[in-house]
Parts: C-alpha cells; structure tokens; sequence
C-alpha cells in the first residue's frame, strides 16, 4: 500500500505546490499593483528612488553585457543567414531576416534570458537572505509592507527597462550582423542599416516589446516568490537563486514560443 | 504599577506546526510601565509567543490584543496605527544590510512621518546617542560587532517613541560585559522613557536582573508568572530545573521508543 501511495502522494504534493506558487506570484502581481496605485493613500507608498535605483540595477548596469552579446549574436545571425540564403542564391534576403529574426525573436529573448540570470537571481537571494536574517520581519514590525518596499519598485524597474533593454539589443544586435555581412554583400554598412530601417515594420519592433513586458513580469514574480519562500539558511539561499534562473528561463522561452505562434499566424 | 487597561492581553492562544502543538491555550497580561520578561528552554514557544505578539503570526485559536487592538480581526488601517506604537528587536538584528546604521535608525521615520531631513538626521542621531553608538551612522551592518548590532537594532525600535518594546534574546551570543550593558540600558529606558518593555531570553542572570515581573514557559504553557523573587521560591520542578541548570530527567518509554525505531513512517 504504502509503496503505491508513497510515489501517489508526492505527485499530490509536488502539484499542489505548483499550483500554490502560481497563487502566489499572481497575489505579489495584485499587491503590487495595488500599492503602486493607492498605496500612497493606505501610508504605503511606491518611493520613486527606491524605483530608480532598481532600474540602474536592472537597466544601466546590464548595458555592457547585454549590449556585447547582442553584438555578438548579431554577427553570430550574419554568418549563418549568409552561410544558408547563399546556397539558394538568396543573399540579398539576409538585411530582411536578420532585422526580422533580431526584432522578433533575438533581441528580447537574449535580454530577457541575461536579465533572468543577472537580475532575477539577484532578487531572489536579496529577499531570501533578508527572509533568513528576520529582515522582512523587521520591515512588517516597523509598518513597511514588504510587497510594497521589495516587489513594486523591482517590478515596475523591470517593467521600463527590460522593454528599453530590448530595443538596445536590437540595435546592436543588428550593428553587429551588418558590420559582418556588409562586406560580403558589397554594400556598405551604413547602406545595410538605411535597407533595413526601410525594411522593419513597427510590427516587427512592437513584437519583440511586448514579450519583453511579459518577460518582465516573469522574471520579477518568480525572483521575488522564490526568494520569499526560503527555508533553511543559506543552503536555502542558494536553492531559491538556482530555482528562480532555471524557472525564469523555463518561463521565458515558452512563452515566446507561445507568443510567436500567436502573433505570427 | 498598573493603570488599568492592560498593554497586552494575550486568552487561550493555541499555535500549531503541523501536528506538533507550540502553545496550548496561553493566558498572559502586560500592564503599563513594568518590564516582563518570558522566560523558558529553547523549544518551550517563547519564539512562538513573540512572534503572535508581534502580530507576524495570525493566531489560530485564541486572541491577542496590544493596546486594546485585537491582531487577529484589525483592519490594514488599524494594524499600521498600531506598529508605529511598537519597537521590536529582533534577535539578530535584523538592521537592512543594504543601508547604512544612520539610514536603518531613521527607516521609520522616512516611512512614517513627513518631518524634514534635517530633523529625521538629528532625531536619529540622537536614538544612536541613546544607545552609545554616536557617531556610527555612515557604517554599514557588516561592519559591526554582535553587541554594537543588537544596540544599533535597537536605537531603530525605540527611534518613534514607541510605547510598547519587545526585546528579542538581548544578551544571546554577547560576552557578559556587553550583554549587562545592554541590561542597564534596558532599564534606563524604562525610568527615562516610561516604555513598556517585553524581554524574551533564556539568559538567567540578565532576566533576573532586569525584570518587574518574570512569565516562565515550558512545553507552550505558562509554568508562572510573578516577580522575580516568586519566581526563584516557587517550589514547580520544571522552574527549579531552569533556575539550577539541571538536565531534564528524561522517562523512557519503552514502547513508544521500539516503535520509533522500528516504524517505517514515524
């Protein structure tokens, strides 16, 4: 019986706890809403420093990284789009897939992917340690909701910048393909970039920004919920920042893929 | 030294972990202007106690009042009200690592009140003054020693007046001189700042010292509660047990003990 309801039981557990963290990270989504709306009003309001020094955070101190792997990624495209259109003759199509590709799909998905590893782990181990150290339970004794002080600011940071984050790849991502495939096309790059502003559609940058709010909201509700349900010390620290980059990038990708499908067809 | 109303009223609080039950039906009372200290091993709920206390732990059965205010039915409004009457300090400290001593002393007051820079600087300098760490407000957390944290700690509890402390384990892990430091400061707050204060340590030389009324738990049950004297007469066993530093004589059952050896799923 025992070894029957032993495995049954697990599988119980496991998916009722799925299902507690989904409640979970769509209860900070509603409380942080809640306070950035009327919180001011209840004594609890979202401070606009604590909101900029997130972005700087999440924003301008990822611009290196993200800026040279974009670049990197672009040159990356070039090679293979040359590599492939040009057994069919089709070189001049690689401005129009590149743009296409780096809008849609690469530039958001690259940004989103090192947002999640850099920031998103970030925030899971700042409230875990704090959760460890009483600091959370200091914060609630004094009168500051900690949704209200930890969450809102990070999610509206990540909110305004990951989109910005976006369109930074983008163009660099696109820099970095024509700087490459310029050459080999006999064109030169400034040629190849005026090709493909004629060639992008809002559509196409509008694509990449919306899976970049919802990459946002993803990677700030699972840093944040991992980070508050730490038990155990530091172990546990490290369990939620591990968990919180795996999820976030799980997340992530399916859900661009279930955004592209919807959004190309 | 009553007034009256009780600052705290704590009917027939039950806390429970599981299976495993952490408080059984707990009666307590705090009047005005006394220091109480709970007393109790580790594992006798004094934690537990604390943190429904602290309105951190909705209680399941039972009430909980702190200045007349019931924590287990307030609104969000009436709870906020409430905690800027309060100070806590938490065991560790719990200072924000992320901000400096000077900015976690004057956190409340930012979050709280609507005074000017200048005042919050000087109101939590001074708090810093009271708690003889002047001079220490550009320093982060990391940077202190145990005994300068826990004071630190506590300059931000006490830096909105509030009429109600809770002091978390004062002299855990401090050496004998700091932790009666931290002892004479405890009363001095209470002659300077007529506060209420509620201490929670397993320290008994400290509680002893500082104590207007001492609670004794044991197992979530209140063993006692009197004056210190009281509590050092009273002829219970688990008290003198406490008091004296004996080892509990623990009774094996024999049964109960092959079947926990033996039991798949214990």
């Amino acid at each position: 019986m025992n070894s029957l309801s032993g495995p049954l039981a697990n599988v119980g557990r496991a998916s009722a706890a799925v299902v507690a963290g989904f409640g979970y990270a769509g209860m900070l989504l509603a409380e942080s809403c809640w306070y950035t709306a009327i919180g001011w009003r209840h004594g609890q309001p979202v401070r606009i420093p604590a909101i900029l020094a997130e972005m700087r955070r999440i924003g301008v101190d990822a611009l290196p990284i993200v800026g040279l792997l974009a670049f990197t990624v672009g040159i990356m495209l070039g090679i293979q789009f040359i590599a492939a259109l040009s057994e069919f003759g089709a070189q001049s199509q690689v401005v129009l897939a590149v743009a296409k590709s780096v809008t849609r799909e690469f530039g958001a998905l690259i940004t989103a992917i090192l947002v999640a590893g850099r920031s998103g782990s970030a925030l899971a181990a700042r409230i875990g340690s704090m959760s460890v150290s009483q600091e959370i339970d200091a914060l609630a004794v004094i009168g500051i909701e900690p949704v209200r002080f930890l969450v809102a600011p990070a999610l509206i940071a990540m909110l305004l910048m990951l989109p910005m984050l976006t369109i930074f790849a983008d163009a660099l991502g696109i820099l970095g393909a024509a700087l490459y495939s310029a050459p080999a096309l006999n064109v030169t790059p400034s040629a190849y970039l005026l090709q493909t502003l004629a060639l992008l559609q809002p559509g196409d940058i509008w694509q990449g920004l919306s899976k970049s709010a919802v990459f946002a909201l993803l990677i700030t509700l699972i840093g944040c919920s991992t980070g508050f349900s730490v038990v155990g010390g530091a172990e546990g620290v490290g369990q939620a920042t591990t968990r919180s980059v795996v999820l976030s990038i799980c997340f992530i990708i399916v859900a661009d893929m279930i955004f592209s499908f919807f959004l190309n067809r | 030294m009553a007034t009256g109303i009780p600052l705290i009223e704590v009917d027939q609080l039950e806390a429970w972990y599981g299976k495993r039950c952490i408080l059984n039906g707990v009666d307590f009372r705090v009047d005005a202007g006394e220091i109480r200290v709970i007393m109790g091993g580790s594992g006798s709920g004094k934690s537990t106690l604390l943190r429904h206390l602290l309105g951190l732990q909705r209680p399941v059965s039972g009430r909980v009042r702190l200045l007349g205010v019931d924590l287990g039915t307030a609104n969000a409004q009436a709870l906020q009200v409430l905690r800027r009457q309060i100070g806590v300090s938490f065991q560790g400290g719990a200072l924000l690592t992320s901000l400096s001593v000077g900015e976690n002393v004057a956190l409340p007051l930012r979050e709280h009140t609507r005074l000017d820079e200048n005042t919050i600087r000087i109101m939590s300098r001074l708090k810093l003054e009271v708690v003889n760490l002047g001079g220490f407000q550009d320093l982060m957390p990391s940077q202190l020693s145990g005994g300068m944290v826990k004071r630190a700690a506590l300059a931000r509890a006490l830096v909105m007046d509030p009429k109600l402390l809770f002091f978390d384990e004062p002299s855990a892990g401090l050496d004998p001189v700091v932790s009666a430091e931290l002892d004479e400061l405890i009363l001095r707050l209470r002659d300077a700042l007529r506060m209420t204060i509620v201490v929670v340590t397993h320290e008994l030389e400290s509680a002893f010292k500082i104590a207007d009324t001492i609670t004794v738990l044991d197992q979530g049950q209140i063993l006692m509660t009197g004056s210190a004297k009281a509590v050092r007469d009273a002829d219970n066993e688990r008290i003198q047990d406490l008091l004296n530093r004996r080892p509990r004589e623990i009774v094996v059952d024999a049964d109960a003990y092959l079947r926990r050896l033996t039991e798949e799923s214990a």
